[in-house]
């Protein structure tokens, strides 16, 4: 209770603070309009449909990608802690191209695949993919032995050991890598809307940069607005049960 | 008594070790961790490994246990070569080796779902009774970092128990508890093993434990870690680690322990005959 008005008084004289910055004067309001015209800017966008349909469109390639990121990860983190020629391959690649920005796929994509949804697919995956396998593997070359060794004394073998020892047991790795693979995944997406255009699929990126077009500081401030409160979405649905569930069992200390 | 019954007065070999020996590769070199060591301990019988620290007797149990190999030598149990783990020899590790991603029931769980022609109803119900016998029912689904240290052994017994082994090897599983805890769970291992015919390898490096515990104390000797000397414990059952007897036999091994270990300075005589050993750091 306490804490929530903490916060409320925060946010509120964030939007006061603000709000004077515009009533002195000093910025052109073109530049630095004031919240109510950035609210109302989002009603009417939400009246309309089309911050909903941006949105929709955003999120499902983000998580189309995720998916198909963290799938391919996942499994390839795992061969690279349990095989060495996976892991001076696939490994090794893996640290390459975990150190290149991922926002740097936007450029390759495009010439690829086109201004098109595969194009956005591949920028989302690449962000994904390279974080997850590299978590997963870090993680699973780091476990104590003595997991395994006691569940081989209980006859855990091959699969079962690598689901039901391997697995939870590097959990908290695994948990981060995602993170940060969702992390690179939504910058490198957002940098690949903003970049290019795909009529009738404008996502809140393509908004973003209409919004610049426009010179529509309303509509740029809101669409952050919106970028910002999915990212915080998206943290609290996908990983905040993860997290206190390693907080509960491992008792770790939370690091938001 | 004639003579097909005093062949079957005697106990079957369960576990045989045969002249093993196991060295570890370390940066300094070759590291003799057992030197020839043989050991055989009967079906049903209670057998404590004591020796100075680094004397091999994890290494030993993990031999046993089937998680490592020997150098050279032959490891049997029920007369078959020991070649890998197997459920009937359960082991308790001497750090407690319990999952944080699960809860103590599903710890204890762990090993009983791997058991066949069992329902869950009546795995729940073996989890239970053993997470009864080491007083820990009310901790069912607390979280392993929520419990102290000796709590965390205690689990870890629960778990080795619950899948009935015939085998316990035991890594100084009581070394973290309070005096008192620790002999309650003297009293229950010594019933466990008496109404469940367990044979037991116990690994500790409190001689009285030891005594109170074992139909045999093994003593060891590291550097490389060898077996030193044997003595037979024909004390009545069950046994208090408080008696005159046990006490007396106790400080006769701590006192061969000492003249043959030269990491032991021979001035301090604990009163429990316990030895206290620093860890020494292992070079892995
Ligand atoms: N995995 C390993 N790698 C290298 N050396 C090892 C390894 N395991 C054990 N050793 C060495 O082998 C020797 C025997 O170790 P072991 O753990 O069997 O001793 P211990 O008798 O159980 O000692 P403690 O009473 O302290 O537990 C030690 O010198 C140790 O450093
Ligand atoms: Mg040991």
């Amino acid at each position: 209770m306490k804490r929530s008005l903490v916060a409320l008084f925060f946010f509120a004289s964030l939007i006061g603070a603000w709000q004077a910055v515009v009533a002195a004067g000093i910025y052109s309001p073109v530049l630095v309009p004031p919240p109510a015209s950035v609210a109302e800017y989002i009603l009417r966008a939400l009246a309309d449909g089309s911050l909903l349909h941006a949105a929709s469109v955003t999120c499902q390639r983000l998580l189309l990608g995720y998916l198909i990121g963290c799938g391919l990860g996942l499994p390839l983190g795992l061969a690279a802690a349990r095989s060495r020629s996976v892991s001076d391959t696939v490994g090794v690649l893996a640290l390459g191209l975990q150190t290149l920005p991922s926002v740097c796929w936007v450029p390759l994509s495009l010439l690829w695949f086109g201004p098109n949804e595969g194009s956005m697919l591949f920028v989302v995956i690449m962000g994904t993919l390279w974080s997850v396998l590299i978590a997963v593997d870090s993680g699973v070359k780091n476990l104590p032995p003595i997991y395994t060794r006691a569940a081989r004394t209980m006859g855990s073998t091959g699969l079962h050991t690598l689901v039901r020892v391997i697995l939870p047991a590097s959990l908290p790795y695994v948990v981060s890598g995602m993170k940060q693979g969702w992390a690179f995944a939504w910058r490198s997406l957002m940098a690949a809307e903003i970049y290019v255009t795909i009529l009738g699929r404008e996502g809140l990126g393509h908004l973003l940069h209409f919004g610049r077009e426009l010179s529509a500081m309303d509509q740029v401030i809101g669409i952050m607005l919106v970028i910002v409160l999915i990212g915080l979405l998206a943290d609290k649905l996908l990983f905040s049960p993860w997290e206190t569930f390693l907080h509960r069992r491992w008792g770790t200390d939370r690091h938001d | 008594m004639n003579a097909t019954e005093a062949l079957q007065a005697i106990p079957p070999a369960k576990l045989v070790v045969r002249s093993v020996s196991k060295s570890f590769a370390t940066r300094r070199g070759w590291l003799p961790a057992l030197e020839n060591v043989s050991l055989t301990v009967n079906e049903g019988e209670f057998v404590c490994l004591v020796g100075p620290s680094g004397c091999g007797k994890s290494t030993l149990l993990n031999l046993i246990a089937g998680l490592d190999t020997p150098d050279s030598g032959e490891l049997a149990s029920d007369g078959q070569p020991i070649t890998g783990t197997g459920r009937e020899r359960m082991v308790m590790f001497q750090e407690h080796a319990l999952f944080p991603w699960l809860d103590v029931l599903g710890n204890v769980l762990f090993g009983l779902k791997l058991k066949p022609n069992l329902t869950d109803n009546d795995r729940r119900e073996v989890a239970r009774h053993y997470l009864h016998l080491v007083g820990l029912e009310r901790f069912a689904h607390a979280a392993i970092h929520e419990l102290s240290g000796g709590m965390k052994q205690r689990v870890a017994l629960a778990r080795a128990l619950a899948p009935n082994p015939r085998v316990l090897l035991m890594d100084e599983p009581f070394a973290a508890l309070d005096a008192m805890t620790r002999e309650q769970l003297y009293d229950d291992l010594q019933s466990i093993w008496q109404k469940r015919r367990k044979t037991i390898l116990f690994v500790t490096h409190n001689v009285r434990e030891s005594v109170c515990l074992g139909d045999r104390v093994i003593l060891f000797s590291p550097n490389p870690g060898r077996i030193l000397r044997e003595f037979p414990v024909d004390l009545p059952r069950p046994r208090d680690i408080n008696s005159v007897e046990l006490a007396a036999l106790a400080s006769e091994i701590t006192r061969h322990l000492k003249s043959n270990s030269p990491m032991e300075p021979p001035a301090s005589t604990h009163p429990t005959g316990s030895i206290a050993h620093p860890h020494a750091p292992r070079t892995r």
